[in-house]
């Protein structure tokens, strides 16, 4: 037992990608365990592993973690991601919140109908660009400081980055009316944790293939 | 100014109960403004109350809040329902996610075409029993103690008899393979704050009835 935080999931994006994002930008080493066959899945289940029958699992300070949220406000609150009173920590949730709203919706994306893709797309985008990212636009202009909460890294700002990055996967001039954001996501990019989480060989998982897909499917009888 | 808590929705549960439960578990009295049309909510969005165009809205604390989840977060910090460190508030997350995953789907239920509805309740139904209330039982049966976490009163144990009653309300005799949750839910329905809210005459809000239904798919246009 390393004592590292232990990630089990599929080998791929879902709902672990973003706890992969904030240990990475935290800092902190992981090992992972992936989900290939329904067997693997079902042992999981029969040996009490999962308290809801579901991955994510994170394995962590003698916990079994899941649920992403529960599972991300630990670290968060365990790096001191999380500000430093319950004021800022109630703007970071906000904040999450309504960015986990529109990553929802690219994580659902290759899931839906192929009649029903470009329709989704659509959607995407307008809720990008008219809903979600004037809200972190105003923010940085309001204050003027290169995070989001407290003039201080946070959640917040590490699940803005990978939701940008997201985006612009599937519109790729998405940030075109948004100069702050793209100043954020250059400043983001470049911190020293971020940068190597960006580069080849990290645990970083590609966007979903249909191989992916398939796979998830039939793991999780959907 | 410090105030009462306002909150701003539908007069019904929607996403918005969660919060009534836990304000009047903590003993907090709250003003609510119902939004009864289209033009109540266009003002609100006009008006740059809604950060992300969506309500629940709860002013409290000189913020205006939105995201259910955040709200609830806030709230269960400020009135010490959320346990006593960072695991404790891990464990807590993870039932809520539990009961918030259950709850959410009974909310759509009176949306749904009723053969969809039929199939829907069999799955919660199934949910319920197989899911979720095993996971509850088995962790009041492992500590024996009459709350979720910690042996205190907590958010958990709120939204867990929250998550009872409305499953309930789908199949009455739903705890019948559950002792320690029917017990459970004596123990947490005499709490004296939440014996208040149980009674006629509280903010306690109603199951939807089709003039809500309604209403609500014009006030949201869906």
């Amino acid at each position: 037992m390393s004592g590292k935080p232990r990630l089990t999931y599929f080998n791929g994006r879902g709902r672990m990608e973003p706890v992969r994002w904030l240990l990475a930008a935290a800092g902190v080493e992981f090992e992972e365990k992936f989900l290939e066959t329904r067997e693997q899945y079902e042992k999981l289940i029969k040996d009490g592993e999962l308290m809801f029958q579901q991955v994510p699992l994170v394995e962590i300070d003698g916990m079994k973690l899941v649920q992403t949220r529960a599972i991300l406000s630990y670290l968060a609150g365990k790096y001191n991601l999380y500000g430093k009173d319950l004021k800022e920590r109630a703007m970071i949730d906000m904040y999450v919140e309504g960015i986990t709203d529109l990553t929802q919706m690219i994580l659902m994306f290759p899931f839906s109908p192929p009649d029903a893709k470009e329709k989704n797309l659509e959607s995407i985008k307008e809720r990008a660009t008219s809903r979600y990212f004037p809200v972190f636009e105003k923010v940085l202009k309001q204050h003027g400081q290169d995070f989001l909460v407290g003039n201080k890294l946070s959640w917040a700002d590490v699940e803005l980055i990978e939701a940008i990055l997201a985006v612009e996967e599937k519109i790729p001039a998405v940030l075109s009316a948004f100069p702050q954001l793209q100043a954020f996501k250059r400043r983001m990019s470049n911190m020293p944790t971020i940068k190597k989480f960006l580069q080849p060989g990290s645990p970083r998982k590609p966007p979903p293939d249909e191989h992916y897909i398939e796979n998830v499917m039939k793991i999780l009888k959907m | 100014m410090a105030g009462k808590p306002k909150l701003h929705y539908p007069s019904g549960r929607g996403k918005m109960e969660s919060i009534r439960w836990l304000l009047a578990a903590a003993g907090v009295e709250f003003e609510e403004e119902f939004i009864e049309k289209k033009e109540d909510l266009e003002k609100l969005r006009n008006g740059g109350s809604l950060l992300f165009q969506q309500v629940p809205l709860v002013e409290i604390d000189g913020m205006k809040m939105v995201q259910t989840r955040a709200i609830l977060s806030y709230i269960a910090a400020k009135y010490n329902l959320y346990g006593k460190d960072l695991k404790e508030r891990a464990w807590i997350d993870m039932y809520v996610e539990g009961t918030t995953d259950l709850m959410g789907m009974i909310m759509p239920l009176p949306l749904q075409p009723s053969d969809t509805r039929e199939k829907n309740l069999a799955l919660i139904i199934e949910r319920a029993t197989t899911r979720y209330f095993p996971v509850y039982e088995k962790a009041l049966k492992d500590h024996g103690h009459d709350y979720l976490v910690g042996n205190k009163l907590s958010w958990a144990d709120i939204h867990l008899l929250e998550a009872i009653l409305m499953t309930e309300e789908c199949k009455p005799d739903i705890l019948s393979a559950f002792p320690l949750l029917q017990a459970f839910k004596g123990r947490i329905s005499n709490v004296p704050t939440i014996k208040k809210f149980l009674q006629p005459g509280s903010k306690r809000k109603p199951p939807p009835d089709e003039k809500y239904i309604a209403n609500v798919r014009k006030i949201f246009n869906f």
